[in-house]
């Protein structure tokens, strides 16, 4: 292809990889927030807590009305300015932050369904041998929902490693950061741009393949 | 026979949405007893004995098993875990943990319920497995199993509380005709071991044949008890007779 600069995509390609262990650290952080948060979430919704289960709909309802990129701004440029505590708050935190609260709304939907989901009867199996609540919870419950989450929850994570990217919104130098800073050095946008889209490409077809193994393996307890 | 032994129900009440399903049921039941209980549709067998488990919650009356009595309408969750652990139950359509084998679903009650060494609950189990016949289906899971297989399992589960009460609620009812009577052969082992039962089914024959007693019900009462030959050959109420006939 003319003009394709395929020398400077290589090259830069190991530039851009330096950054991807701070991609890979918001997207895993905010996972693992998001999942304890959803969690909360979903059970505040399940068990139907007076007041709590109000806010929490309405906290859904914000943060999956509402752009991902207007969040981040709300939380870095604009909270600072009426929470003063937070002007120390660095564009990481800020995206880990609003990873967080964007995809636990989401991910609480979805967490809520799969353990309504369980099938009735497993309940009342728990019940009758006597388990406490937490063991049912624990021991029959949860796995099965997991199991009936786990493919959505596997699709959210791959989404917030890509909106990870948003951070150079913020300042951070991710891989779209570095990506945008040599470009603007070079003037070979497509080369930096193209190399960063594979980049994420990969990641996400690695993430792929693990889901499938995940999924037989959880489904492997429901083969006939 | 002490006073406390064997099990006793006052006046159990439960009502869904204002319609009364069970209207003061007042049963005694000695230990190693066999009760089958009979009757129509929708009169209340089944919540009679998903109230005995508290999967259903009663309204009113008194549960009592052995030393341990239960008053429905202020019971609380310690009364009614305790009452759970004193009674089993079998589902009509089997309710096998999807995420355990069979082996698992025998141990869960053992190791969680229980408190039993994993070592030892596994011991149990397999030794239950035996009982059941399903020594070689230790490590499926119950999708795999056919109907028959996950209801033997279903008994296995129940067993394993070894509680002092075990109650069928239909367990052939969801079953192809083809596993019947393997279940049905479960049940005469495990009763002859005199095991305190009491078993919903339409299994007429099975029914004049395990029981020590039957019990027919309609519009959530018990119309009528007795041994089988007398519900089944000289039943003494008109509702009982229409009921009967009607089965041909």
């Amino acid at each position: 292809m003319p003009g394709l600069d395929t020398q400077y995509m290589l090259d830069l390609l190991p530039v851009l990889l330096k950054n991807l262990p701070l991609t890979l650290f918001m997207a895993f952080v905010g996972m693992g927030f998001a999942l304890i948060l959803a969690s909360l979430l979903a059970i505040v919704r399940i068990v139907r807590l007076p007041v709590a289960d109000q806010m929490v709909v309405v906290f859904i309802s914000f943060f999956r009305g509402t752009p991902l990129l207007v969040q981040l701004f709300l939380f870095y440029y604009g909270l600072p300015q009426v929470m003063s505590f937070l002007t120390a708050i660095d564009g990481v935190t800020a995206t880990i932050m609003g990873l967080t609260l964007h995809f636990s709304a989401y991910m609480a939907e979805s967490i809520r369904a799969a353990i309504v989901g369980v099938d009735r009867s497993q309940w009342e199996a728990a019940e009758s041998i006597g388990m406490t609540r937490s063991q049912m919870m624990r021991r029959i419950i949860l796995p099965q929902a997991g199991r009936i989450a786990a493919p959505t929850l596997v699709n959210y994570f791959i989404d917030m490693i890509k909106s990870t990217s948003l951070a150079f919104t913020l300042g951070v130098t991710e891989m779209m950061g570095a990506a945008q800073k040599e470009a603007a050095g070079s003037f070979r946008y497509f080369e930096a741009f193209l190399d960063v889209a594979l980049i994420y490409w990969v990641i996400v077809e690695i993430l792929s393949f693990l889901q499938r193994r995940l999924e037989a393996r959880l489904n492997k307890a429901f083969a006939r | 026979m002490t006073c406390t032994a064997g099990i006793s129900v006052q006046g159990l009440s439960k009502a869904f949405n204002g319609t009364t399903i069970l209207n003061g049921i007042d049963l005694t039941i000695a230990p190693g007893e066999r009760i089958v209980i009979i009757g129509p549709s929708g009169t209340g067998k089944s919540t009679l004995l998903r109230c005995l488990n508290f999967l259903d919650r009663p309204e009113a009356g008194t549960i009592r098993v052995g030393d341990l009595s239960v008053d429905a309408a202020h019971a609380s969750k310690t009364d009614i875990l305790a009452l759970r652990r004193r009674t089993s139950f079998v589902f009509q359509n089997y309710a096998l943990f999807a995420n355990k084998t069979a082996k698992q679903n025998i141990m869960e009650a053992l190791v969680v319920v229980k408190k039993m060494p994993q070592a030892e609950a596994e011991r149990r189990a397999l030794a239950i497995l035996g009982e059941i016949g399903l020594s070689d289906k230790a490590d499926a899971y119950p999708a795999s199993l056919s109907g028959g297989q996950q209801q033997r399992v279903g008994i296995g589960r129940a067993m394993a509380l070894e509680a002092e009460l075990m109650l069928f609620d239909e367990p052939t009812s969801a079953l192809d005709p083809e596993w019947v009577g393997e279940v049905l052969e479960l049940m005469r082992r495990v009763a002859a071991q005199h095991q305190t039962m009491l078993i919903v089914t339409h299994e007429m024959q099975f029914a004049r044949e395990i029981a020590d007693k039957v019990i027919f019900m309609e519009g959530g009462r018990i119309v009528e008890q007795g041994p089988p030959s007398q519900i089944f050959d000289a039943p003494q109420d008109p509702r009982t007779r229409e009921f009967l006939r009607r089965l041909g």
